[in-house]
């Protein structure tokens, strides 16, 4: 199974040599590193080529680094029906950056790319409907970027006197509770309570 | 037809203009909370718009707060109508990661409840479906055998619903003998009612002129809107992942995979129920290599928890129980993703490990989202009436469609 993932991503490499940036094997699955302005024609070449025959998308996704000047990584992971096998296509890009879409090629991308842009902020040029989809009609941010609390921002509750439903700030009555349980003793990355001055050392 | 070419008609009202109805999200034949916006001309659909969303419960975004081991009991709340096929797609992503071996008990248990999860889904299904069309028997009588099953759910790990029974490393706890023998009691009494099912609308006049010819799937639509599962089984595409990837220990069984020929309703309707008789008989193999196979259920290790009896006598083991369940364990850093053939279709999770005790980013890939996506290219140009057989056998269930 591996051997013939590494025939094929050399051969990605070698057919597609602008558009893969690089390319692995681990935990039996294919990565292929991919540049940005060049994702819809790899796209359209996978499926073509007859020993890709990557027909079916699978998924699309963001991840978020924030630390990192290339912020998003957008996955895609498509596979072949014919040929029984998988390939993850990975894309960095900046905040700022946009990525096309691959509605095009395959239609099935259109929710998904909605759902990334509702989730992480990532615009899709040549998308034909990019509204969000899984928050809130006139939601504001974007959930699954790593600088967006788990609490949100605002909560909703019927009001009985208004007699429909009002957005407030959201009001904790306790700090949410994001549990540390790494162990103290090894590398935590904060500085102990009583261990203070210990630190200033 | 807007109306604009009628010159005759003289006056605004009589023009005629397309009719935008809201279908949904309280509507019951929409299988959960969906928003339809259709665009009827008529009673023909022009356009529908599915609005998704109502039930985000932001379980992604909870997930990289918790530890691998507490997001376990979000996958039952995702499909909720087999919830522990969607367990089995986490604990196989952890172990892929972790390189553990599952022993060969636990491997046959996890078979034997995702094929009960598969007539679960399937029982649903088939007789909800059947009641959007107008029939009322089935969901009484496929009730009553879904109940027979949570039961086995309960008597495994104390839940009828919320399970939380696969664990990374193997599954909470053993069958007893008691169960496993009733679970095969059961599956010697489930083909009367299956036939009695099949009796009730295999040949059923209004079942069939319901289904037949509607929501026609073809093999390059299944390719266009990434479908999988019995919508692509229906169209004829003989692709079950438990078979060409087989994970766990699928291989070792012998099953078939039914096919459709004209990728309707009605075909679909028809994978289904052949499917249970399948699943059936996966559940009688797996029962008799049980009681072949007695041993451990875990795979003793940093992933699992000590044995009770360890704990009593070894500090080590105790230090390690409670290690396991504050700090929980760490997964080496990488990204995987892992697919099972959920009844729905392929369930799949993408798994960003960065070497701690949570997950840096989980991705819970849904087959539902890409069928319902596809709602506007297949119901367009059918009845109103059609929209919800095809939602119906479209099988779509929002704990996983909206996450």
């Amino acid at each position: 199974m591996t051997e013939a993932l590494k025939e094929l991503g050399a051969l990605i490499e070698l057919k597609r040599p602008d558009c893969v940036l690089g390319w692995d094997v681990s935990f039996g699955e294919l990565n292929v590193d991919v540049a940005p302005a060049n994702i819809a024609g790899l796209v359209e070449f996978l499926r073509a080529e007859p020993r890709c025959k990557f027909s079916s998308l699978v998924d699309v996704t963001a991840v978020d680094y924030p630390e990192r000047a290339k912020r998003f990584d957008v996955v895609y992971h498509f596979l072949s029906m014919y040929q029984n096998h998988r390939i993850r296509l990975r894309v960095s890009i900046r905040e700022d950056e946009m990525l096309p879409s691959i509605v095009d090629v395959h239609p099935s991308a259109n929710w998904f790319e909605r759902e990334v842009f509702d989730m992480f902020g990532i615009l899709f040029t040549g998308h034909p409907d990019l509204r969000r989809i899984l928050t809130d009609y006139g939601f504001r941010g974007y959930p699954l970027r790593k600088d967006f609390p788990t609490t949100g921002y605002t909560e909703v509750r019927y009001d009985e006197a208004q007699k429909r439903v009002v957005y407030e700030p959201v009001n904790l009555v306790q700090e949410y509770r994001q549990f540390d349980f790494m162990s103290p003793w090894e590398g935590a990355e904060y500085i102990l309570p009583g261990d203070e001055k210990e630190g200033a050392k | 037809m807007d109306g604009s070419k009628m010159d005759d008609a003289l006056t605004g009202e009589q023009k005629i203009r397309n009719f935008n109805i809201n279908f949904g999200p309280q509507h019951p034949a929409a299988h959960g909370v969906l928003r339809l916006v259709l665009e009827l001309d008529g009673e023909i659909v022009e356009r529908c718009d599915p609005h998704i969303g109502l039930l985000h419960r932001g379980t992604e975004k909870l997930m990289e707060s918790r530890t691998y081991l507490q997001n376990l009991p979000y996958f039952d709340r995702l499909d909720y109508v087999a919830p522990m096929n969607q367990e089995h797609a986490w604990c196989l992503a952890i172990e892929k990661l972790t390189g553990t071996e599952v022993p060969r008990r636990a491997s046959l248990i996890r078979v034997l409840y995702s094929e009960i999860g598969r007539i679960l889904n399937h029982l649903l299904n088939i007789t909800t479906q059947a009641m959007d069309v107008g029939a009322l028997t089935p969901p009484l009588w496929g009730f009553e055998e879904r109940e027979k099953l949570m039961i086995f759910y309960e008597r495994a790990c104390g839940a009828r619903l919320h399970a939380a029974y696969f664990r990374p490393g193997g599954v909470h706890q053993d069958l007893p003998d008691a169960l496993i023998d009733d679970i095969e009691a059961w599956s010697h009494t489930f083909p009367a009612v299956m036939d009695d099912i099949d009796g009730l609308l295999t040949e059923n006049r209004i079942f069939k002129q319901r289904n037949a010819d509607i929501g026609v799937v073809t093999e390059e639509d299944i390719l266009k809107y990434g479908f999988s599962g019995v919508m692509v089984r229906g169209s004829g595409l003989a692709w079950d992942l438990r078979r060409s990837q087989p994970y766990e220990c699928y291989d070792e069984f012998e099953f078939q995979i039914p096919v459709g020929k004209n990728g309707d309703c009605y075909d679909r309707y028809l994978v289904r129920m052949e499917e249970m008789r399948q699943s059936l008989s996966i559940i009688r193999q797996a029962i008799s290599k049980l009681r072949e196979t007695p041993g451990d259920i875990l795979a003793r290790g940093k992933l699992t928890p000590p044995k009770r009896g360890d704990m009593k006598r070894s500090m080590e083991s105790l230090i390690h129980h409670f290690k396991l369940y504050t700090e929980g364990f760490h997964v080496p850093a990488g990204e995987v993703y892992a697919a099972v053939e959920a009844p729905k279709g392929e369930f799949g999770v993408y798994l960003v490990a960065d070497g701690t005790n949570k997950p840096y980013r989980a991705k819970l890939r849904a087959p539902g989202y890409l069928h319902l996506q596809a709602m506007d290219y297949v119901a367009k140009g059918h009845q109103l009436a059609d929209v919800a057989a095809i939602i119906g056998t479209m099988d779509v269930v929002f704990g996983e469609i909206d996450r």
